[in-house]
């Protein structure tokens, strides 16, 4: 390869990588002005009252038996792996207070978060995008209608405020499976059990597992809006943002999920 | 504002330039639409019919300006042009989750106004009757209308805040040639009857010749060619001609 082409090779990737990084900021700066749009619009009049409550039935109330079975089942495969590796160290009593914990620092929130990513960011993506697509964002202006504060505030901030409540029945609901699995096959104490469930939970454990949700339940909602709202292209741009929402938002959730444990935990 | 013959403006653009990228979609744009006059935008696939309507109604960024009665509209007070304002879309755009006459009351439920819910369904139901439809369709969700239901149902919903504008995109893509005429008539009907000033885009010369006063047809992003509706089929413009001559009227 002689130096010109050398050259070019070495321009062309410095100019997608350019391209790139121009992308990528452009993009987290017009999600920084939606969110921050959707958020201010939010608190000022009129308020679509109808509009929140139909969101809450939408994204807390039907999300309840996914989370639910989620964190039960995953509650139930938890006590029997710590049981099982506890063993091997003499460490068997310490199923119900790594459940507790567990799943109130990491799998209680993460999980709902991801559950949660799974059902309402991809129908809040899906549905903008194909009103986005047939016109009724447009007919929403038309008729003198802000969209972001009827369509996007509404899903943004029930699913904000709502993860936190699903998170904490995830957890009790996930303790719960936990308790189930160690009583009934391990043969756990039932007020043993429970005692030691309470014994080694903090209050920090709780803060932390409702603080983690509530920014998991912006980045859900944030994603499924916004991939929603800007989509173009006919069924191809309803499938693609439905995809973008759902996997920005997962990915979003692990990462953020880390940096969260890194903060609250690090001491 | 006024035009030659003494007209008062509704709508002017003056030099609109939408650009996509480099390319010019609409080039340097003036168009006049008087009160009371329905206008007719007719041309070819690509030529910026659409992207015209989306720059007044400012759904879209444009250099240029526009103005509605004499002010010039921009961001902040889009909101005094949207009032008087009713649009018919390609598709209908009826909202999927709302019922016929949620639908058709849906600026007057959520306008300052604080309309009751059922006032507003008493409106719904004038309005369904007005456009040729039963009231029972009012519990009906969209997805239950055929497409000529689902266009008397969007003008329904146009003409609900009584506006004295009226924009319609391709009011009759997509329908039969009996639901076209019928809904040709109705559009033209209700235009005159009240009054409205209105803006016609459409492929369809026939539905441009039912409804419309004047006619534009527009080439590369400019005015090729205008003039009475009547008068377009005998219009020496060479594109015009063709276009008129590849439709057969």
């Amino acid at each position: 390869m002689n130096w010109n082409k050398k050259k070019n090779l070495t321009l062309i990737l410095l100019n997608t990588l350019g391209n790139n990084i121009i992308n990528l900021t452009s993009l987290m700066g017009s999600l920084v002005i939606f969110v921050s749009h959707a958020l201010t619009r939010s608190v000022m009049p009129p308020f679509f009252i109808k509009e929140y409550g139909k969101q809450i039935v939408v994204i807390g109330w039907a999300s309840l038996p996914v989370v639910g079975l989620t964190a039960f089942f995953t509650g139930g495969a938890l006590a029997l792996q710590i049981y099982s590796g506890g063993s091997r160290l003499n460490a068997e009593s310490a199923v119900p207070s790594i459940v507790a914990i567990g799943f109130l620092r990491e799998l209680g929130p993460v999980l709902c978060g991801l559950m949660v990513a799974g059902r309402v960011s991809s129908a809040i993506a899906a549905e903008l995008a194909t009103m986005r697509v047939t016109e009724q964002i447009d007919a929403l202006v038309t008729l003198a209608t802000d969209p972001i504060k009827y369509l996007v505030a509404p899903r943004i901030i029930i699913t904000t405020l709502f993860l936190p409540i699903l998170t904490g029945v995830g957890n009790i609901i996930g303790i719960y499976g936990g308790y189930l699995v160690s009583t009934e096959k391990l043969g756990f104490n039932p007020s043993m059990y429970i005692e030691s469930t309470f014994k080694y939970i903090e209050m920090g454990d709780i803060t932390s597992s409702l603080i983690k949700a509530t920014i998991f339940g912006l980045l859900i909602s944030t994603m499924g809006c916004f991939f929603g709202f800007r989509a173009s292209k006919g069924a191809l741009g309803v499938g693609r943002a439905t995809t973008n929402a759902v996997v920005s938002a997962s990915i979003l959730i692990l990462a953020s999920n880390y940096l969260l444990t890194e903060l609250m935990f690090k001491s | 504002m006024t035009d030659q013959s003494d007209k008062k403006i509704a709508i002017e653009t003056i030099d609109l330039l939408k650009r996509f990228d480099n390319e010019i979609v609409i080039n340097k744009l003036n168009l006049r639409i008087p009160f009371g006059t329905s206008m007719g935008i007719m041309g070819p696939s690509g030529t910026g019919k659409s992207v015209l309507l989306k720059c007044i109604l400012g759904l879209t960024e444009y250099e240029g300006d526009i103005f509605y009665e004499g002010t010039l509209l921009e961001k902040k007070n889009r909101g005094i042009f949207y009032k008087n304002f009713g649009m018919l879309f390609q598709g209908s755009a009826l909202f999927d989750s709302l019922t016929v006459w949620q639908n058709i009351a849906f600026k007057l439920i959520n306008s300052a106004k604080k309309i009751s819910n059922s006032e507003a369904k008493e409106i719904a139901i004038h309005l369904l009757r007005d456009v040729g439809l039963d009231e029972n369709v009012c519990k009906l969700m969209p997805s239950e209308l055929s497409g000529g239901m689902q266009k008397r149902v969007a003008l329904a919903r146009a003409l609900a805040d009584k506006p004295s504008l009226l924009f319609f995109d391709e009011p009759t893509t997509g329908l039969d040639p009996l639901t076209s005429s019928s809904i040709n008539e109705l559009i033209s009907t209700i235009v005159k009857r009240d009054n409205i000033t209105s803006l016609i885009i459409s492929h369809d010369p026939s539905s441009i010749i039912a409804i419309c006063d004047e006619v534009i047809f527009i080439e590369d992003g400019k005015i090729g060619w205008r003039g009475k509706a009547s008068k377009m089929k005998f219009s020496n413009h060479q594109l015009l001609k063709k276009y008129l001559g590849s439709l057969q009227v």
